[in-house]
């Protein structure tokens, strides 16, 4: 914390937000002057090309116009402030996340008055209440009364200034193409709607790969229906009806980063769909229900006071403040509990995966006291153990699986394989081998390629090219690939040009849940690329 | 081992091979502040060695190097069955190979929410937007052209030791405790870039997101983004790894590691919380009750035993042995930690290598004896809130045994008269 010398001042004036602005004592003014007429014509400029009204202020040419003098005499006050010591720095940090809604204004003002009862810092918050241009300087080059110099030897903190007049003016086209997040009231939610019918299709093409056809998650994919009542039980169930204690929340991922893979493809018509189908799934709305801006709030979400704020603070720290036991704390000590026992820890090869389950008796002691939520997406959800759960094994099963069937297996087309390999080797272009890596980005999401590569939510591709459709070993394919193959499909260039281009034109009722690659030269290239992994 | 002996004969087994070697040694000397006496002459020392005549690599060799083949088990490690999928998935620090606080770049965990991607200097953009006077947009270049900081800090992921929340569970420090890193950080103070957007008085959070197709974005309370956080482009004197969020990413000093958004590119001002996915379905910590807590925010002080540890058995034989760990607190700096041999029924202070840094790692030490005695190790983290780091029964009678994240609890290794170390829950 004495890192922070002067830190506390320099919060308490910086959260005071009306404009801050910056000057050094005395030789840089000039400097400043100049800054401050940069900084002008900057906001003169955002105040033409931004017609978003909110975000004009006139609290710029405030600020610029506001005479350095006065500045310079409230930096000086700012700096001269008593030095706060560290354990209101502290109290400061560990308000924060008690602090309801922590502000600018009020809450520097309520904050360092709950929380830093020194009046050091009262009057420290009471001089930057009282300044009526606050100033954000002072701090670090001007304690110490060196105000003149930019680094002080042994300080650490870089000199704040109000403006440097770098960078540019957002543009409102650019604002709005990132500006996508939905508040708990939907503000920001868009025009549009989708009911929970379209939301079935939807789903079905760009979900249920990963979260199943009812929304109950695949493999250690997420659930997104169900788990009603299981919060306050062991291994609670958290999906979207359970758990998501915000509507807004679901529009807004689903939006934003769904499908995994390719994010950002869906309209929002088909997000207001998909969210529809969702929230169906979880008996929330009924089979008519259309989902816009307008029916937004008429859901309720069955979690929504299911969360408290942080309280750590009121049921933990004064607990686990106390002095501890140094010598003779206790009289004996027994083991309740040996990781070896669940035995699920990789080995040090790292990749493999753990080693086959642990015999039952092991199973069913573990299953006391260890989570058995095989269905997490995530480390953080998956506090469980594979030992336990007999759905987990895909994994292990990837691993002890032979990982692509080598082409030679592949009898029935013996010519064509052939052909193919010598295709590659007249053909193989390097640029648009790597041409064809970057596009497979698109793919990877799904399918994995090249060295110990193993099947995931799609079939290795290694050898793809002259391969018979759905004939992998070990992946399990939708009836049409493999019917397809059964009928003789085999991947050429050629015919993985037509299905790169349109997947589910070209193959009805197949599960790979990708859109296509619509430019001809992707298509090449990763056609390419893939060849070239024979 | 009284039962199941696999994680040896599988997962450790270079230790144990290692430990075979070193076995040998066990009795052949170390009588407590005597020299070992040599049977016969060291070959090693009497014979000329080839490195010792012929020439070694030339400069260039490796023109960005990396650790020499011997220290190849060094890395990073995932746990497969973890996630559904490596790409949205985790990986964890090689925490019982290191020494000191520095976590290289190359060996600290991963984790990603959408894959890591790979964005130039070129094309990067971050936006300020929202309850400001001037929405902005900074290329890359203006970012090195604000005055910047060097901070080191520790980034502990929230799930870090969740997977033992129930009970002992994976083998070896790196998979219990490895979700951390600890690096120097040069970047751009978050204050700097937002007095030069200028917040309005409306605002009172910060809303960040990434690049990526997860986008990860999390809210903070404007407070926090004021006073400390950073948006930094270089880790332990070099650019960022593509994993970490190249060319830049938010720092979160003390904050669970999920805020630290990668490939940061815009930070919007906004009156409330968004309540995103990441903050509302992810890292919440769900008590007994059914109710959760959100906010949770600061990673309370931790410790953990590094070595000897499942991965770092003891392999020297009896004599002296050093014992070392480390320790964080998002709270504040380390002042303390305490360690005991028998499983908590005495303790000793152990000696920190550097006094502790606010919100970094500390590394501790204590020097010690071993004779083969069975051991049940812990450490125990102090910080300058006078904040101790509880237990993991007493973080459960409070939390209950739902809650994932944001496990700080003491960690227990019993170790065997081999020297081998066992990951355990004690009485």
């Amino acid at each position: 914390m004495s890192k922070f010398p002067n830190q506390l001042a320099f919060v308490g004036v910086v959260g005071v937000s009306v404009i801050a602005l910056s000057v050094g004592l005395s030789e840089r003014a000039a400097h400043k002057a100049a800054e401050a007429a940069h900084e002008a014509e900057a906001h003169a400029a955002a105040a033409t090309m931004e017609p978003v009204a909110q975000h004009e202020d006139p609290a710029a040419e405030e600020t610029a116009a506001a005479p350095a003098a006065e500045e310079a005499t409230e930096t000086a006050e700012a700096a001269s402030a008593p030095e706060p010591v560290a354990a209101q720095e502290a109290d400061t940090a560990e308000a924060v996340p008690a602090a309801d809604m922590p502000a600018s204004e009020e809450t520097t003002e309520t904050a360092s008055a709950d929380t830093a009862p020194e009046p050091d810092a009262v009057e420290e918050v009471a001089a930057a209440e009282a300044t009526p241009v606050p100033v954000v300087d002072g701090a670090t080059d001007t304690l110490n009364g060196q105000g003149d110099t930019m680094a002080v030897a042994g300080e650490d903190t870089a000199p704040a200034h109000a403006k440097f007049g770098l960078g540019r003016v957002a543009l409102p086209e650019e604002i709005a193409a990132w500006n996508l997040d939905i508040m708990p009231d939907g503000t920001g939610l868009p025009e549009g709607e989708g009911d929970v019918w379209t939301g079935d299709e939807v789903f079905a093409e760009n979900c249920a790969v990963c979260h199943g056809d009812f929304a109950e998650g695949v493999d250690n994919w997420p659930k997104l229906a169900g788990g009603k009542g299981t919060l306050d039980r062991k291994d609670p169930v958290k999906t979207v009806g359970s758990y998501w204690p915000y509507l807004s929340t679901t529009y807004d991922y689903v939006r934003r980063s769904m499908p995994f893979g390719m994010a950002q493809t869906l309209s929002d018509d088909d997000v207001y769909a998909i969210v529809a189908y969702i929230l169906y799934s979880n008996d929330l709305v009924d089979e008519d229900f259309v989902l816009s801006k307008d029916t937004f709030l008429d859901v309720e979400m069955p979690n929504a006071d299911g969360f408290i704020v942080d309280d750590r603070a009121e049921t933990e720290y004064d607990q686990f403040s106390q002095e501890p036991c140094m010598e003779s704390c206790k009289e004996s000590v027994e083991i309740t509990m040996r990781a070896a026992v669940l035995d699920v820890t990789p080995d040090h090869g790292g990749d493999e995966a753990a080693a086959e389950p642990a015999p039952e008796d092991d199973a069913s002691q573990m299953a006391e006291a260890t989570p058995e939520e095989a269905t997490a997406e995530s480390a953080e959800e998956s506090a469980s153990a594979p030992a336990a759960e007999s759905e987990a094994a895909p994994e292990t099963a990837d691993a002890s699986t032979p990982d692509a069937a080598p082409e030679s297996a592949d009898d029935s087309e013996p010519e064509a394989a052939a052909e193919e390999a010598a295709a590659v080797a007249v053909a193989a272009d390097p640029e648009l081998v790597a041409a064809g890596e970057k596009v497979f980005k698109k793919c990877q999401a799904c399918h994995q390629v090249g060295e110990g590569a193993k099947n995931r939510v799609g079939p290795v591709l290694n050898g793809v090219v002259g391969r018979t459709a759905g004939t992998l070993d070990g992946f399990k394919y939708s009836k049409a690939m493999i019917g397809a193959g059964e009928e003789g499909l085999t991947w050429t260039s050629e015919t993985l040009h037509e299905y790169l281009a349109d997947p589910k034109g070209y193959l009805k009722g197949n599960k790979m849940a990708f859109a296509g690659l619509k430019k001809p030269d992707d298509v090449d290239a990763v056609v390419a690329f893939l060849e070239a992994h024979p | 081992m009284t039962t199941k002996d696999k994680g040896s004969e599988t997962g450790l087994a270079p230790s144990r091979r290692q430990f075979l070697r070193g076995a040998a040694a066990v009795g052949a000397g170390a009588v407590a502040g005597t020299a070992a006496r040599a049977a016969e002459p060291d070959p090693l020392i009497t014979e000329v060695q080839d490195w010792a005549s012929t020439t070694g690599a030339g400069v260039d060799a490796t023109p960005y190097g990396l650790p020499i083949e011997y220290e190849s088990d060094v890395v990073r490690r995932t746990v497969p069955w973890l996630t559904a999928d490596p790409i949205s998935s985790i990986n964890f620090t090689p925490i019982h190979a290191l020494d000191g606080t520095i976590t290289p770049q190359g060996c600290a965990f991963e984790r990603h929410h959408s894959g890591a991607i790979s964005l130039r200097k070129e094309d990067y953009r971050l936006m300020i937007n929202g309850l400001v006077d001037t929405p902005l947009v900074f290329t890359y270049e203006d970012l090195e052209r604000f005055p910047r900081e060097n901070r080191t800090y520790f980034l502990e992921c929230a799930a870090n030791t969740g997977m033992e929340w129930a009970g002992a569970q994976l083998n070896g420090a790196q998979f219990t405790h490895g979700m951390i890193h600890n690096m120097e950080y040069s970047g751009v103070p978050l204050r700097t870039l937002l007095a030069e957007a200028g917040v309005q008085t409306e605002g009172k959070w910060v809303y960040v997101e990434g690049a990526d197709a997860s986008s990860n974005g999390r809210s903070i309370p404007l407070e926090k983004a004021l006073e400390d956080c950073m948006v930094a482009t270089r880790a332990n004197g070099e650019a960022l790894r593509m994993e970490h969020g190249y060319p830049a990413r938010l720092v979160v000093p003390g904050w669970e590691g999920n805020m630290w958004v990668k490939w940061l590119r815009r930070i919007e001002v906004t009156n409330g919380p968004v309540e995103s996915r990441e903050e509302t379905s992810k890292y919440t910590d769900t008590l007994a009750d059914g109710t959760s807590r959100k906010w949770t925010w600061v990673m309370d002080a931790k410790s953990v035993i590094t070595s000897p540890s499942p991965q770092a058995p003891i392999t020297h034989g009896h004599g002296p042995l050093v014992i070392t760990g480390m320790a964080w607190s998002g709270r504040g700096a380390i002042t303390g930690v305490d360690v005991t041999m028998d499983g908590g029924k005495t303790w000793q202070k152990a000696r920190l290598a550097a006094p502790g840094q606010d919100k970094a790692l500390t590394r501790f030490y204590l020097d010690t004896e071993w004779n083969g005695e069975e051991m049940f190790l812990q450490s125990r983290a102090r910080d300058e809130t006078g904040y101790i780091q509880p237990t993991k029964d007493q973080l459960r009678e409070v939390r209950g045994e739902n809650s994932v994240y944001h496990n700080n609890g003491i960690q227990t290794w019993w170790v065997n008269g081999n020297g081998e170390a066992e990951n355990v829950e004690i009485s």
